[in-house]
């Protein structure tokens, strides 16, 4: 690795809105995606607010008739469920409960794996045995079941959800800023910090974290993709937090009502929803990739 | 009691790597009394401990390195039995600071340089920022730059300007010892002598000592009060500069001395040592030198001799030292080299 990186990564993150904006402008693709995110961040900020309906709330049609499993029409922009709920307004409050669950489990997850990353690459020995251990273990799981297994443990209510996710999606990270840690580690402006008498606790968030940063960013982006993924396989599956609603639900509540091969308009928005917002997700992390590492940029 | 004049003193130094391959002594029966406000010059070629040395002091050892020593302290205090806290918060650079090989590398480039630098002074001293970064500036005009630059980034500066940076933060805290690693290696001619002459103005204004090492005996010259001439992981020979450039004993050091051009043997051709410093893996039962040394004796095979006091404060570590005269005209032709 390069000191360009380090010093062009760091500079990206430092320079603020300015070099962002230039980063998320770069492609077609990253520009998409960002607003895309924008867009879905502000359904959800007033997402009560738009909603004509609750998403529990049986709807009639003007001539009074008891609207069940209408096909988009103007009175219903994205068509009815077989009990007559708004998918419109479920899509919509959904978007809060999906964006929340990325956020908050990609932002933890990120931290343990951070956290365990630099402390494993950096002390090395025995410290780095039992985390990178741990981290194997949790490799060695399967991803979905070990969710499901424990949001039947605990419960299913939301903050068990993210609890679950981000107890096994840390692992990558923390592998990944390992290894970047480790190798930063070996650089002669970390020994100079210990001649200058630079404490470990010092060294670790003061000079390797920083120089780490673009790609702690790069796997916070894609912890809240995979975050959104997994929150809305659990609810497919019947694992989702009944009390909130959520994209994974609805596709959960399609199945259960087994009108899946009639009502092409229940499973087409949400689902449409899902892949739009985690591959807005992944386009803005490509381009945070490139700056994280040059050998991906075109020329 | 000790001599207060005797800034840092050792005895019976030693520094032991554990390799797969066995021990491996890369330093070894290193004595010292550095002086307070002496300028102490240690060269050698690459590989011979010069740097193994200044990171056992610095507890900048790779995990397999240990350091032993019968003695070694710093102002009286022992440094081999200081707790590591005591040590980073009491000695490190407050006391002993570091101009490194390579100031390339050893700014860290996410932040700015003068932060570097004032970190470091907060790190050790309860000073506010705006005292710190008003002592950053009087340093930087002291090593000839800008204070103005001390709000860019490491990559903004050129070799010669990390070079004096990294000088100006080593100066931060006013210590005992400074201690320079090849701080002009990688330089430019011009930019080493302009360097060199602020290093020798700073030592004049200031108290500390300076540990120089270089493998350009020119420089070491130049710069030193007293000059150790290290191989193998031992100090061959140790003396006032000018005694030792005068007078030298040791056929290494005539050896050195053949290898480095100078003004008056214009024309003539360098005489290189032939072979390669010897592996230090296990205890060492002969001379270092003495393979690859024109003069060799029947004791050099069988013994590692001890430093001999030659004449007042030179010391040399051969056992044939009473030929030196002898070795010193032989060792002028190339003729000897060439075994």
């Amino acid at each position: 690795m390069s000191d360009t990186f380090i010093v062009i990564g760091a500079k990206a993150i430092k320079r603020g809105f300015v070099e962002h904006y230039e980063i998320i402008n770069s492609n077609v693709l990253s520009r998409f995606g960002f607003w895309v995110i924008v867009f879905f961040t502000l359904v959800a900020i007033f997402a009560p607010l738009i909603a004509p309906y609750d998403p529990w709330e049986m709807t009639y049609d003007s001539d009074g008739n008891f609207a069940a499993l209408r096909p988009p029409s103007w009175e219903f922009p994205l068509g009815t469920t077989h009990l007559g709920y708004d998918l419109f307004s479920q899509l919509i409050l959904a978007t809060r409960t999906t964006l929340l669950i990325g956020i908050v489990s990609g932002f933890i997850s990120i931290f343990i794996g951070a956290n365990v990353g630099l402390i494993a690459g950096y002390y090395g020995g025995k410290i780095d045995e039992v985390l990178m251990r741990i981290t194997d273990v949790l490799y060695g799981m399967p991803f979905l079941p070990f969710i499901i297994v424990l949001i039947a443990l605990f419960g299913r209510e939301l903050e068990f959800i993210i609890l679950a996710i981000v107890l096994i999606i840390w692992r990558t990270s923390a592998r990944v800023i390992r290894a970047q840690a480790m190798s930063i580690k070996q650089r002669q402006f970390i020994q100079m910090a210990k001649a200058r008498g630079a404490s470990d606790l010092r060294i670790i968030y003061r000079h390797i974290l920083p120089n780490v940063l673009p790609l702690l960013l790069l796997y916070a982006s894609f912890n809240i993709a995979w975050s959104i993924i997994t929150e809305a396989s659990a609810s497919f599956l019947g694992f989702g937090d009944g009390e909130t609603i959520s994209w994974g639900g609805m596709l959960y509540e399609l199945w259960l009502s087994g009108k899946t091969r009639v009502a092409w308009w229940w499973f087409a928005s949400p689902s449409i929803c899902i892949i739009l917002l985690v591959t807005s997700l992944v386009f803005v992390s490509r381009a945070y990739e490139e700056v994280a590492n040059p050998r991906l940029r075109r020329r | 009691m000790e001599n207060p004049e005797i800034l840092l003193s050792l005895r019976n130094l030693g520094v032991v790597y554990d390799t797969a391959q066995g021990p491996v002594h890369a330093v070894s029966n290193i004595d010292l009394d550095l002086r307070k406000n002496e300028v102490f010059g240690i060269a050698g070629e690459s590989g011979c401990g010069k740097s193994t040395l200044i990171k056992s002091l610095l507890r900048l050892l790779a995990d397999n390195g240990r350091t032993t020593a019968d003695k070694c302290t710093y102002k009286g205090r022992d440094l081999l039995q200081m707790d590591h806290e005591t040590f980073r918060k009491e000695v490190l650079w407050q006391e002993m600071s570091l101009v490194p090989q390579s100031a390339m590398a050893s700014f860290n480039p996410v932040y700015r340089v003068g932060d570097q630098i004032v970190e470091s002074m907060q790190a050790h001293k309860s000073i506010s920022r705006a005292e710190a970064i008003d002592r950053a500036e009087s340093l930087f005009d002291v090593v000839g730059l800008e204070p103005g630059l001390l709000r860019s980034y490491p990559h903004e500066f050129s070799g010669g300007m990390r070079q004096r940076a990294m000088i100006a933060m080593a100066l931060s805290l006013d210590p005992g010892l400074i201690i320079m690693d090849e701080p002009t290696t990688g330089l430019d001619v011009l930019v080493q002598e302009r360097i060199l002459r602020r290093i020798r103005e700073i030592r004049s204004e200031l108290e500390s000592s300076i540990i120089l090492i270089t493998h350009d005996i020119a420089v070491i010259a130049e710069m030193s009060d007293r000059i150790a001439i290290m191989y193998g992981g031992e100090f061959m020979e140790q003396a006032p500069t000018l005694d030792l450039f005068e007078k030298s004993y040791h056929p290494y050091t005539l050896g050195l001395k053949n290898a480095f051009p100078s003004i008056e043997s214009l024309g003539t051709e360098l005489i290189s040592i032939p072979g390669s410093p010897p592996t230090l893996i296990g205890e060492l039962q002969a001379c270092p030198f003495s393979a690859r040394c024109p003069f060799n004796g029947e004791l050099c095979a069988t013994e590692n001799p001890a430093l001999i006091e030659v004449s007042p404060d030179h010391l040399v570590r051969c056992a044939y030292h009473e030929k030196a005269p002898e070795f010193e005209k032989r060792a002028k032709e190339k003729s000897t080299w060439l075994c």
